[in-house]
């Protein structure tokens, strides 16, 4: 992450996504499939990593080994082997990122769930700060309801963030600057939707 | 990675930020829009802390006493509206935060000057 200004002298924050070039190395049809999409490869593997199924499936695509496979719903015709770039986002566009958030490893509910804590900090009051508070009523129903937010590992999840607005593409570099920030640590992959 | 995050931030960069750290006095000319016009306010005061290094990140605040009343204002180190920082004073301090000044006011609120 860093930030730019813009042209009103505002301090946006912003992220960094190399977005492509991605090949299709597979499109989906309505006739065959039961729906259309294509497949998207992302990322350069080894050839000795890649079993040999997914070598075939690669070489139908006429491309090298990717990393990274994922489908989208197709609505522009696009066919097999083609390149998919950055230039598909304009400036100005909102996009949407999925990707896995970092893991927080084991958390109280006040980072989980964003509790406010018992009670406050005065009044001969102590320790029951980050507590949870009660889970519920007592003899009916004396058991604790299916779903009851408690703490627990925390993070690591698939999270989409919406509408993210791109401030800025560089083709040369494939890249995209995309306001606000995004899932997962640095250098992760992420998936753009449009 | 990082070269790409300076490629993005370099038509921002600044290269005339003088040299100055907490305790110093600044004088900060402001770019002020006012209709279609623009105008520059100054703004002088203590600075009392940097913050986030030198990137496109950084800032750092400036404390004055306007009015009576203490007023801290904070700048993004290369934001395009501060149009010139200028170093009145150089200040003595031991620490890199002065937030301890919020707490003293008049004679004990003063900085010694440094002199190299």
């Amino acid at each position: 992450m860093t930030s730019i200004f813009d042209s009103e002298r505002r301090n946006i924050p912003c992220t960094l996504i190399e977005a492509g070039p991605c090949i299709v190395t597979q499109v989906r049809t309505e006739e065959i499939d039961g729906y259309s999409a294509v497949q998207l490869g992302f990322g350069e593997k080894k050839e000795k990593h890649t079993p040999a199924a997914m070598q075939g499936h690669f070489k139908n695509a006429k491309t090298t080994p990717k990393r990274l496979l994922k489908e989208f719903p197709q609505d522009s015709g696009y066919s097999l082997g083609d390149t998919v770039t950055v230039e598909i986002f304009q400036v100005g566009d909102y996009i949407d990122v999925t990707a896995k958030s970092k893991g927080k490893g084991f958390q109280g509910v006040v980072k989980r769930h964003g509790f406010g804590g018992v009670g406050g900090q005065t009044h001969g009051q102590h320790n029951r700060g980050r507590a949870p508070g009660s889970l519920g009523p007592g003899s009916t129903p004396s058991r604790v309801f299916k779903g009851m937010r408690m703490a627990g590992r925390t993070g690591n999840q698939t999270v989409t963030i919406q509408n993210l607005q791109v401030l800025k593409i560089i083709p040369e570099k494939n890249l995209l600057v995309v306001s606000g920030n995004v899932p997962g640590r640095r250098g992760a992959y992420i998936y753009v939707e449009k | 990675m990082e070269e790409l995050i300076k490629l993005i931030e370099a038509p921002y960069e600044k290269n005339d930020i003088p040299d100055f750290q907490a305790g110093d006095t600044l004088n900060v000319h402001v770019l002020i829009k006012e209709g279609d016009k623009e105008r520059i306010q100054q703004y002088q005061g203590v600075c009392i802390q940097r913050k986030n290094g030198s990137g496109m990140k950084a800032s750092f605040t400036v404390r004055k006493i306007s009015g009576g009343k203490g007023v801290e204002r904070i700048f993004p180190l290369h934001s395009p509206s501060i149009a010139k920082i200028e170093v009145v004073r150089r200040g003595v301090v031991r620490r890199a935060k002065l937030f301890y000044l919020r707490d003293l006011s008049g004679k004990s609120a003063r900085i010694k000057e440094r002199r190299s």
